[in-house]
């Protein structure tokens, strides 16, 4: 709401276009647990930079608009105190950033979150479950063959991997915490989910792990967000957050149907 | 050496004298002619990355539309025009023009000095420039087209060749471009540095400096470590991909069915090493903008540079942060947590040296009534762009936003307005202020550019800059990424109702609204073309110091025109700080750095340390 009044403020001519975007908050909803205290922080951080906008844009008009006067020469009234005062302003702000971040980064999920695997490759997203021996079989990139049905490479000789489930949509249960570890089989991907507050690249040769609780079901966007290559912009894929019994359910029939 | 620049048409000669002449004239070592070269060539530069940026807008929005002569723009082609226009820009403009264009033009003036210190590594670095431009330039032509990883070039996209079109022999034309550039860069700054440390006039110690100087000599210090650092990135990258080593390239990689099976490298130390060199990039851009916005400030407003010496300090100190806070470009990019936090405090810090100019900025125009000539109003202009770009900067400093900003338009927006926009503007302040200077040769004194278009193109372009990157600010929030070829019709899990398909397209009004703001930006600089070549043969002629500056390239002998004979060139000293402005005095309001008089010494004692109250 806030941002949709910046706009109005800033380009009349978006009045027009207004109906257009799909909610007056331009942020897209949120859905997560964290994302509340991320876009608040956010917020209050584009109003503070909007109002230092304004301020030294007013004294720079009124500074050019006042008749002549002689030189300003108070060195500590005019650079130092307000250069004290942006410093405690920028440590306050860090000081609330470094905490929302430690909070989601610092620690690991806790060990009863929802285990997926996220693989990127050129030019779609893999997401994998464990299966009901809540391991991850091994996989080998040489015996990737997308064609053949078997996109991550699962080795058929790990007695791991025969209950793993690959799905192209990532399904979640609400109000779960799900510990996500990213990877990726090629070049670098950039994992979001607008929605979710989220962003995280996975880095070939590396397991990344990123961990976050969805609250509200729904459907949402997962986009990549690293250039990948030629069809960068069309590698996305469905974030589907169900109800837990949903959840369950969906789960059980998947694994029904699989080999 | 006689400038060979605009001499006269030669009197009938055999071709094979004529030759030699044009040899003689393009090959010179003339540091005023090098740096017109180096100018003409961001000229070039800049007109031909702003005509690939509107393709791109213009793909973006009507995605069907066939670029004539080529056909429809594909997603491949969309990639290699944001990877030139970046490139391009940021190598070719915002690096050359200020720091080697006007670092030649005028900064041995400034100093008092005759010459560059190493005349012939000069010109080598011109041409191994020209070379980088051509190389870059021809990658486009080859089959595969242009490389498509972007001006960062990210492995293992950048080190595989059968990972996408343009990064065979395009990406290798493009390391090529990038490597001979920054052996330039390298070698120009070194020159700028002796100069700056030895050729300077009597009585020019280092606080007289202009803040000019400073901001050259601050980004001839970056670009060392910086181009060196990349050179060697660089080359690491070139062995990945044709020496068999593995850097930057973990055991396993499977590229289009292509394994890498050797020794298990980390893709992250590019990033490390790339950024290393990309933070201190975007200082070295914008640092003489900066020192030159300080003295047009001041030289218009009739004004000392409001706290002189805490200017300098932040300048170095902007230097020195500058090296500290690459990690924030890798935020997620699978940094270690922690790491982020110190980066991010590093980036938080950089925020108050820069706060502090913006503050002396304010100071030294508050209440003076400046002269609203054009170059002060690119002057403020760029005040304007600074802020407005800059306050976007801790924003994005903090890990915790920069994960929901992250590669989205926010960032595009943050970094076209401080420093492509404010950096243009830096470099249109010079032009327009320099251009006596520019234009000044032995067979004619210096021109002026309009005045009255100069304004019409000072509007022009700061409503343009304003409307195309405030609206790119909003469709960042509303989640529209980076890199992406095309808005709508994006084939998705659920077809074209996608949720990704939505978020996007829910962009478009205002993403076409910002093309048409682009399509304005770039036609009025049509204006600032046409003055150019107006002005070149018909401007005004320029008095020799014009704007009553007080800085030494507009002492007389240091204008080409009249030439003076080598024996009665006098010597040139200097006497004091520049910008010693004098309001309550009638007859001489400014006295010039060299200007012997010592008159009431008392009124013009230099107070730029004033004491705290």
């Amino acid at each position: 709401m806030i941002c949709s009044r910046l706009t109005s403020a800033c380009l009349p001519s978006l009045w027009l276009d207004r109906a257009a975007i799909r909610s007056p908050w331009l942020l897209p909803r949120d859905a997560s647990a964290h994302g509340l205290a991320l876009d608040h922080h956010l917020l209050l951080n584009l109003w503070i930079a909007l109002a230092l906008l304004a301020l030294a844009h007013l004294i720079l008009l009124i500074g050019l608009l006042a008749r002549r006067h002689p030189e300003p020469t108070r060195l500590w009234r005019i650079e130092y105190l307000p250069l004290a005062a942006l410093a405690l302003l920028f440590a306050a702000l860090t000081l609330k950033a470094e905490r929302l971040w430690a909070s989601s980064r610092y620690t690991g999920a806790s060990p009863s979150a929802l285990q997926v695997e996220v693989t990127g490759v050129q030019f779609a997203w893999y997401f994998r479950y464990p299966g009901p021996d809540a391991t991850f079989g091994l996989t080998h990139p040489s015996l990737v063959a997308p064609g053949e049905g078997n996109p991550l490479g699962l080795s058929p000789t790990d007695p791991h991997s025969a209950d793993d489930l690959v799905s192209s949509q990532l399904v979640l249960p609400a109000n779960r915490e799900v510990d996500l570890r990213l990877r990726a089989q090629d070049v670098i991907h950039g994992f979001s989910i607008p929605e979710m507050r989220l962003k995280q690249n996975a880095v070939p040769g590396q397991t990344i792990h990123l961990h976050f609780t969805p609250t509200a079901p729904g459907t949402y966007a997962i986009l990549c967000t690293q250039l990948c290559g030629l069809g960068h912009y069309r590698m996305n894929a469905t974030l589907l957050i169900l109800p837990p019994d949903q959840f369950a359910s969906w789960l059980a029939a998947k694994q029904k149907a699989a080999p | 050496m006689t400038p060979p620049f605009n001499t006269p048409p030669a009197q009938p000669h055999s071709t094979s004298a004529t030759r030699r002449r044009l040899c003689a004239a393009l090959f010179t070592t003339d540091h005023r002619v090098i740096g017109i070269q180096y100018l003409v060539l961001a000229l070039l530069s800049v007109v031909i990355g702003t005509l690939l940026s509107l393709l791109m807008r213009i793909h973006l929005v009507w995605p069907d539309w066939p670029l004539p002569l080529h056909g429809p723009i594909l997603p491949e082609d969309y990639l290699a025009l944001v990877t030139i226009h970046g490139t391009i820009m940021l190598f070719f403009v915002l690096t050359t023009a200020p720091q080697a264009g006007f670092g030649n033009l005028i900064l041995p003036a400034q100093i008092g000095a005759r010459s560059m210190a190493f005349p012939a590594l000069n010109a080598a670095s011109f041409w191994l420039t020209a070379a980088a431009l051509l190389t870059l330039l021809s990658s486009t032509l080859v089959p595969g087209g242009a490389a498509i990883s972007g001006w960062t070039a990210y492995p293992p996209l950048s080190a595989i060749p059968s990972s996408g079109p343009g990064q065979a022999l395009g990406m290798d034309l493009w390391l090529t471009s990038i490597g001979l550039f920054a052996i330039a860069s390298t070698a120009s700054s070194i020159n700028t540095l002796t100069t700056i440390v030895r050729n300077r006039c009597h009585g020019m110690t280092w606080e007289r400096l202009p803040l000019t100087v400073w901001g050259w000599f601050t980004a001839a210090l970056l670009s060392i470590i910086a181009f060196s650092v990349l050179l060697a990135a660089l080359l690491l990258l070139f062995c990945d991909r044709h020496a068999g080593t593995s850097f930057f390239l973990p055991t396993g990689d499977l590229v289009n069915g292509i394994l890498h099976q050797g020794g298990n490298g980390s893709p992250l130390l590019w990033l490390h090493l790339f950024w290393f060199f990309g933070h201190p990039e975007v200082y070295i851009a914008i640092l003489p903008g900066m020192g030159l916005t300080s003295m047009l400030l001041a030289n218009f407003s009739h004004r000392r540079v409001f706290a002189y010496r805490t200017m300098i300090t932040t300048t170095l100190l902007i230097g020195l942060l500058g090296i500290l806070l690459w990690g924030h470009h890798m935020f997620v990019a699978g940094l270690n947590p922690f790491a982020s936090s110190a980066f991010s405090i590093s980036t938080m810090a950089i925020a108050l040296p820069a706060a502090a100019k913006v503050l002396s900025w304010l100071a030294t125009i508050w209440r003076s009534r400046p002269s609203y000539k054009t170059p002060m109003l690119f002057a403020l202009g760029f005040v304007s762009l600074f802020l407005t770009g800059g306050l976007t900067g801790p924003i994005l400093a903090q890990p915790i936003l920069d994960e929901y900003l992250h590669n989205t338009f926010f960032v595009v927006a943050h970094f076209h307005l401080i420093m492509a926009m404010a950096g243009i503007f830096g470099l249109y302040a010079a032009t327009y202020y320099w251009f006596p200077l520019l234009t000044a040769t032995s067979h004619h004194p210096g021109r002026l550019l309009s005045e009255r278009l100069g304004h019409l193109h000072f509007w022009c372009t700061l409503l343009g800059a304003y409307a195309v990157f405030l609206p790119m600010h909003l469709t960042g929030l509303a989640g529209e990424p980076r890199h992406y070829a095309q808005l709508t019709g994006i084939p998705g899990p659920g077809g074209s109702l996608s949720p990704a398909g939505a978020l996007l397209s829910h962009t478009l009004p205002l993403n076409r609204f910002i093309t048409y703001t682009a399509l304005f930006l770039a036609t009025a600089q049509l204006i600032f073309l046409f003055n150019l070549a107006r002005s070149l043969r018909k401007g005004k002629i320029a008095s020799s110091n014009p704007w009553q500056a007080t800085t030494l390239e507009w002492h007389p002998t240091m204008n080409p025109f009249p030439p003076l004979p080598a024996s009665d060139t006098p010597d040139i000293s200097v006497h004091r700080a520049p910008c010693q402005y004098q309001s309550n005095q009638v007859e001489i309001s400014f006295l010039p750095q060299w200007a012997p008089i010592p008159f009431e010494q008392d009124e013009i004692e230099d107070v730029t340390d004033t004491k705290p109250e």
